[in-house]
């Protein structure tokens, strides 16, 4: 039997769906209501008052502001590695068959396959191997090796979109590689590196297992978070970066879900 | 007279693969060149290596006097008609045909221009505004082909232009190509696998086989005197004889072909000829094929619509003029 859309469900599957989607959302609630809570030792409920005061709080807390300009730059710069190493690995993996190609597109796809402590505890031990303190640059090389798949992934699947025969039409029309690149595959990947870019820079930004072993004394936001949590002090400023957190993390996500949603259409194909 | 395309013994060859295998070939300037032959024989590599897109395993090339071996595609005064068109999704029609000129550094006025003349060129003025999404499979291929001939190219290349179309656009497009041909003087080398095609379209053909070229020559050449049994059998389907059967007719031991429209039916025990026997009919509008066995000899006629044929399974007599009895070059 064939649903026709106009069909309704029946009650008893709409309260369970119900069900589900609010134990998915309602606590993410609670933590923004407790943002607004007066009670700054221990959460309860109902929230015996409502204030704005933790938002002026933790503007003014240094400690925040450097885990989140930490975070910041990390995303940013693992991001721009992604985008640069995940391109070409996608393009090379697309445009020319090789011995090992399939070896390859696996092997770069493993680190998000592997449970991020194994990727932790690894590139922990291969620092310490190779006598690299523990700094910035360790933990962007930590979240690189995930947000490289993200961009690869992107990347990938608009190449095999593409029409190969676009690039050589571009050459044979006079346009050397660099002008090709710039008129003719750069446009045509734009949005799925964006789409790309944004899901790596949300994923490095949330990120707390790889950052706990490959960071030294510095902390992430999450990492700070977690350590808030252990001391009752001022507890809704936690609450307030959560926030944050959220509306970095879920915005660019939303933007990269519009930019490939539609696209189905093989991008260069004449027929 | 320089050549427009010359190889001189050119391979070009993929690991243990002779894709293209010691060809020599020489394209006369402004003539309409036809590659033909079935997939996988090599044409369309020879047609990737004028382009650069392919380099030559060994031999040389030579576009109009030029060595073109090490030569990228974007240096070349060749230019392209792709199979899919290859047209830039993100460009509109107009930005698609000013691309060579854009990337060549000609102002945006001009090269609008010479934009929109080509695109009058091939009868779409006015549609520069337009998405290549937004246009048919045959005017795609115009702009396509605006894309290509806004450059002023040397020589043309058409890799199985009119493989997309349907019958009827696929006709009027011969006939466009072939007079826009005329009118530019400009050297078309197109590569197709129907014999059809390249037999009303091409001032020369080339039958590729196994990377090897097995005959040159104008469209009658090929069709009435071809060379081996490829050839006859490959363009226009002809009746390969073996020598035991030839030299009865003619004298020579040697490989034959008979064009099925030269065969003529008549009803058995009156006069001499071929004794046969009719095993099938396929109708195909103006004329009828037929099946025939001549004692094991598998033959193809072809007769008007409409003429008396006997029943299925019965005893014919073939006769044919014997000049129609084309003997070939092979080695019986």
């Amino acid at each position: 039997m064939r649903s026709d859309g106009s069909q309704s469900a029946p009650l008893g599957l709409k309260i369970a769906a119900a069900c589900g989607l609010l134990f998915l959302h309602l606590p993410i609630l609670l933590i923004f209501v407790y943002a607004f809570t007066t009670e700054e030792k221990s959460f309860v409920w109902p929230p015996p008052g409502l204030t704005t005061q933790w938002f002026a709080v933790t503007w003014n807390r240094p400690d925040v502001w450097q885990a989140l300009s930490l975070s910041v730059r990390v995303a940013a710069i693992s991001t721009a590695i992604a985008l640069i190493l995940g391109t070409l690995c996608a393009a090379a993996v697309s445009r020319t068959k090789f011995f090992g190609r399939e070896t390859i597109s696996l092997l770069v796809i493993l680190p998000i396959a592997l449970p991020g402590i194994i990727t932790g505890i690894a590139l922990r031990s291969a620092f310490s191997l190779a006598d690299i303190p523990f700094s910035f640059w360790t933990i962007v090389l930590g979240h690189a090796t995930f947000c490289v798949v993200v961009v690869y992934n992107n990347a990938v699947a608009r190449f095999r979109r593409s029409s190969g025969s676009m690039i050589e039409a571009s050459m044979d029309l006079g346009a050397d590689g660099f002008q090709t690149f710039r008129h003719v595959v750069l446009p045509n990947i734009a949005t799925a590196l964006l789409a790309g870019g944004m899901l790596a820079f949300a994923l490095s930004f949330d990120e707390v297992i790889v950052t706990t072993f490959t960071a030294g004394q510095q902390q992430t936001v999450p990492i700070w978070m977690l350590e808030e949590l252990i001391r009752p002090r001022q507890r809704p400023v936690t609450n307030v970066v959560a926030m944050v957190v959220v509306l970095v993390t879920l915005l660019p996500i939303l933007f990269a879900y519009y930019l490939t949603r539609d696209g189905d259409q093989i991008v260069g194909s004449g027929k | 007279m320089t050549s427009a395309v010359s190889f001189q013994k050119v391979s070009r060859h993929f690991g243990s693969v002779r894709a293209v295998d010691a060809v020599d070939l020489d394209i006369v300037p402004g003539e309409f060149f036809a590659m033909l032959g079935p997939s996988g024989s090599g044409k369309t590599t020879c047609l990737r290596l004028i382009a650069g897109f392919e380099q030559p395993t060994s031999g040389s090339i030579s576009i109009f006097g030029e060595r073109a071996e090490g030569v990228p595609p974007y240096r070349r005064n060749v230019n392209t008609v792709f199979q899919d068109y290859a047209l830039f999704p993100h460009f509109n029609v107009l930005d698609n045909v000013a691309y060579g000129l854009m990337v060549k550094g000609v102002a945006k006025s001009q090269r609008q221009k010479a934009a929109e003349e080509a695109l009058s060129l091939v009868r779409l003025p006015g549609y520069g505004a337009r998405r290549p999404g937004q246009l048919s499979g045959g005017q795609r291929q115009r702009v396509a082909l605006a894309r290509a001939l806004v450059n002023q190219p040397k020589v043309l290349l058409l890799d199985e232009p009119l493989g997309a179309l349907d019958l009827k656009l696929r006709e009027n497009m011969q006939e466009e190509l072939k007079s826009l041909q005329k009118a530019l003087g400009i050297t078309f080398v197109f590569v197709t696998h129907d014999q059809g095609e390249a037999l009303s379209m091409a001032d020369r053909v080339a039958v590729f086989n196994d990377g090897k070229i097995m005959q040159i020559g104008t469209p009658e050449d090929i069709y009435q005197r071809p060379k081996t049994r490829f050839v006859a059998d490959f363009v226009g389907s002809s009746n390969v004889l073996p020598p035991d059967f030839v030299q009865r007719y003619s004298g020579q031991h040697r490989w034959g072909s008979l064009r099925p429209e030269s065969i003529r039916i008549g009803r058995a025990a009156k006069g001499e000829g071929v004794a046969a026997r009719l095993v099938g009919t396929n109708y195909l509008g103006a004329t009828t094929r037929l099946a025939l066995d001549a004692d094991g000899l598998r033959l193809h006629a072809i007769v008007p619509a409409g003429t008396k044929l006997p029943a299925e399974g019965e005893a014919v007599v073939l006769t044919f003029n014997r000049e129609h009895l084309h003997l070939m070059d092979e080695p019986a």
